[in-house]
């Protein structure tokens, strides 16, 4: 009997740079996909009801996707190292509440304090999340389940059946989200600009790097010596202030706040981030991807409305979306995978 | 609990006569650069590593042999800081550490080439080398291209070409190997430590792995090369370490050592008893597994097995043999060759065809594989049987009271209530369970994996002379066992497979531990060369 080695390997010819090209492009077709598929809807519904089109109706719907995306910026943190934040809803809705109150004539609290107040409370209960995702080491679906009725719980039993009503602001608290620069929403701006310092941050330092590397391949992190624990906690810690954030934009821009402020709106930022292009499993996607998918489920919901559609089919399409980007997810994943095993093949390994 | 040990057998018999002193090291000059003394480790009852030694010198590739369950994993997981050893010292440059974690023992220079490849399937190849450290600019900004211009000269000192920008998912085992060699490699660590570094690679890419080691080692780093491949590690080390049940059996300059002698090291055991009572006289042919392949797993593998007869399937972990059991039992699909159980082909891929051909599977892991851990005694050795217990539908609980309490007492388990979880039995007698949940099938074929593991003796000798006793009454047992004496006790024909591939055929009369050792290691091979 002789020797069963694998055949010798050729050292092969170099990679071309067109089959590297194809993959980066395969990649990025989940961003590209989305984008497309935005504008076909955009377009088809302005050519059935050209007032979709008009500047108040774009308005408002860049300042509801504006809260949404801002939202599907922290979870994406959180949902690329394998990990959900449920309680993102509870947490909009207390900082809402609370930053309205202090943003009301009688307080006056001038606005930047308001803003921090809203940053402070949503770091709290990120702070308390992360701990118990990274420290007591329970599952975050676990945890923010239980934080989402925990302060959904409190915000109930603080506000009761009160509300703060629009006319109890001072007016600059309103205007705010009305302001406008070329027909932009000043908010919509500012998210996007966090949102290209997120999408900046998580390709070039070490540390967003290595939060794609414990979504990816838990354990292979870990005997990488990253610090699994710290990462984790930040994400949270950063989601809960971002919907703290969030909260004081959702008081600017409904007024009337109550108890119910943001519920369940976790399900629909998760939405977005998975139509996004974001893996729910963690390890790829990105906060581009995210923004771009509230902005989808934005305006299908307001040219639902524009069309005369019930606003009942509003979820349902959501849902069909929210199919749609996973099976797509799952056919590229698949021939990617096929075409660099081919790769690899060609190579004679 | 009641668990043994694993693999460690008669253990605590005599040493065995392999006559060794230490001898002189490579570099004698100052404490050797890393060193284990006398270290421990235990998980709950298993005692992992007893009396684990290691000394590493300056410039030299060191062997760490043994057979599996002998404690390398563990060492190596020591030397990683995944573990922490119980007792002992851990010294280096011969000062006492502790490494709290993978990064402690990053920090310290030891880099660990794993035999599972621990790649980041979403990153780029670049950033798999270098995650943690990649190379930075400006701002404390990733430096894109430095970092692949740095892993295409890694690629070049290991003369491979794998391009740095694409990502890790889908390549080959070989390149993930090479991308952890290169991972190691970027570290530029006083210590490298290689778990079976070849198992994947060509014979053009372990030769120029020896190279790079051989350059390592002119730099003064030391090399730990743990190996099967016998021959490797004549070529390449200068001193070996063999391992036994988790203690240090010999530390000897690698040229004062044959193959047969240290075979004979990692084995040390004395034979076993050959099986009492009677040669068996085999049936017809119950099972034929013919050119059965699963590509990159298993090639070509065929097999016979008779009524009455129990064939082995030996080699060491990652051989394959599990692989193709399941393929057998259709868990697993497989890419060409056929299974057939008396004339007939089964169906691929289908455990529910195998099982109505009158296969039964005894798998490996019995806990996550085999068993219900929550549900009763009585449940777990009933559910193979539902079909055969059930009246217009419906399972009555009595039925399945008075058949799993039949099989008990078949195979004498040892229980309170046959209501009680089936976790709070023994690891014996769980497994006496999944034998007997496939037993009350009544079988024709069985499949048993690892049938012992685990186990304590006592348990042990009831499961085979259980084994013997279903062989007698005319069932084909195919056996997977990685403890030799127990393959030598039991089995009428003993196969050996290495590398994927069936490399050896013996009679129970003329097999021996070495001969089975060194044909799952490539020695047999080499010899006939």
């Amino acid at each position: 009997m002789t020797a069963t080695l694998a055949p010798a390997r050729e050292p092969g010819s170099p990679v071309p740079a067109s089959s590297r090209r194809l993959a980066e492009r395969v990649f990025r077709i989940r961003e590209l996909g989305i984008v497309a598929v935005l504008i076909v809807f955009v377009a088809v519904t302005a050519a059935i009801q050209p007032r979709f089109l008009n500047s108040s109706n774009i308005q408002f719907v860049l300042v509801d996707a504006t809260i949404y995306g801002l939202l599907a910026l922290g979870e994406t943190l959180v949902v690329i190292t394998r990990n959900v934040d449920l309680s993102v809803g509870s947490v909009l809705g207390i900082s809402a509440f609370a930053c309205a109150k202090l943003a009301s004539a009688a307080h006056g609290v001038p606005l930047p304090v308001v803003f921090l107040a809203g940053l402070g409370i949503g770091l709290g209960f990120g702070v308390i999340n992360g701990l118990m995702v990274a420290l007591g080491r329970v599952p975050s679906l676990v945890v923010t389940l239980a934080t989402l009725y925990i302060i959904r719980g409190i915000d109930v039993l603080v506000v009761g059946g009160g509300q703060v009503v629009p006319s109890s602001y001072y007016p600059s608290f309103l205007s705010m989200s009305k302001a406008t620069v070329l027909g932009v929403p000043d908010l919509a701006i500012a998210v996007a600009v966090l949102v290209a310092l997120g999408w900046y941050g998580l390709r070039t330092f070490r540390s967003g790097r290595e939060l794609y590397a414990i979504g990816s391949n838990p354990d292979a992190a870990r005997l990488a010596g990253i610090p699994m624990g710290r990462r984790v906690f930040t994400t949270f810690a950063i989601s809960g202030a971002i919907a703290g954030l969030a909260g004081v934009l959702w008081a600017s821009r409904y007024g009337t706040v109550d108890s119910t402020a943001g519920t369940s709106y976790e399900l629909q930022v998760i939405a977005a981030v998975v139509v996004g292009g974001v893996a729910i499993f963690g390890g790829s996607g990105s906060v581009v991807g995210a923004a771009i998918g509230a902005l989808l489920l934005q305006t299908i919901n307001s040219a639902l409305y524009v069309l005369g559609v019930s606003p009942n089919w509003d979820q349902a399409i959501a849902g069909f979306l929210l199919i749609l980007a996973i099976v797509l997810d799952r056919i590229i994943s698949v021939r990617l995978t096929a075409s660099l095993r081919r790769r690899s093949a060609r190579r004679g390994t | 609990m009641t668990d043994g040990v694993p693999g460690e057998g008669p253990a605590d018999e005599a040493e065995i006569e392999v006559d060794v002193e230490v001898a002189a090291a490579v570099s004698d000059e100052g404490p050797p650069i890393l060193a284990l003394e006398h270290v421990s480790k235990s998980f709950g009852a298993v005692k992992a590593v007893i009396d684990g030694v290691i000394e590493l010198r300056a410039g030299e590739a060191h062997a760490l042999l043994g057979e599996n369950g002998a404690g390398k994993s563990t060492m190596v997981k020591m030397l990683a800081g995944v573990h922490q050893p119980d007792g002992g010292r851990f010294l280096i440059n011969g000062e006492p550490v502790v490494l709290d974690g993978p990064a402690a023992a990053i920090e310290a220079g030891i880099a660990i080439i794993y035999q599972e490849p621990t790649l980041f399937p979403d990153l780029s190849v670049a950033e798999n080398i270098f995650m943690g450290r990649q190379p930075l600019r400006a701002g404390r900004r990733i430096d894109a291209k430095a970092m692949t211009t740095e892993a295409d000269q890694m690629f070049a000192r290991l003369g491979v070409r794998i391009d740095p920008g694409r990502i890790a998912r889908g390549l080959s085992i070989a390149d993930q190997q090479l991308v952890e060699i290169a991972k190691a490699l970027s570290l530029q660590a006083r210590v490298i430590v290689m778990d079976e570094p070849t198992a994947a690679l060509s014979a053009v890419e372990v030769a120029r792995l020896f190279d790079v080691i051989r350059a390592l080692r002119a730099d003064g780093a030391a090399v730990l090369f743990i190996s099967h491949r016998l021959e490797e590690v004549f070529e390449i080390c200068q001193r070996v370490t063999v391992m036994r049940d988790g203690r240090h059996v010999l530390t000897a300059p690698i040229g004062e050592l044959s193959a047969p002698q240290l075979v004979r090291a990692m084995v040390g055991r004395d034979m076993p008893e050959r099986a009492p009572g009677e040669k068996r006289a085999p049936g017809e042919v119950r099972l034929t597994v013919d050119r059965l392949t699963r590509e990159g797993v298993f090639t070509d593998v065929s097999l016979q097995v008779r009524a009455g007869e129990i064939v082995a399937l030996s080699g060491l972990v990652g051989a394959g043999r599990s692989e193709v059991a399941r393929a057998i039992f259709g868990i697993d699909r497989y890419d060409a060759g056929a299974v057939t159980v008396g004339g007939r082909k089964l169906r691929k891929a289908s455990p529910t065809a195998a099982m109505a051909a009158g296969i039964g599977f005894v798998p490996e892991d019995r806990r996550q594989q085999g068993l219900v851990m929550e549900m009763s005694i009585q449940q777990n050795v009933a559910l193979a049987s539902l079909n055969a217990l059930r009246k217009a539908g419906i399972i009555r609980a009595s039925a399945e009271r008075s058949f799993a309490s039949d099989w008990a007492v078949r195979l004498s388990v040892k229980y309170g209530q046959l209501t009680d979880p089936v976790s709070m039995l023994s690891g014996g007698n769980q497994q006496k369970v999944v034998l007997a949940k496939w037993l009350g099938r009544q079988p024709s074929i069985l499949i048993v994996d690892e049938p012992t593991r685990g186990i304590d003796v006592g348990t042990k000798a009831d499961v085979h002379n259980l084994l013997d006793q279903l062989a007698a009454d005319g069932i084909a047992i195919l056996m997977i066992s990685s403890e030799l004496p127990e393959v030598l006790r039991l089995a009428d024909r003993i196969l050996v497979m290495r590398e994927g591939r069936l490399t050896a055929e013996f009679s129970q009369a003329e097999a021996s531990e070495e001969d089975i050792m060194a044909a799952a290691t490539g020695q047999l091979e080499a010899q006939a060369r």
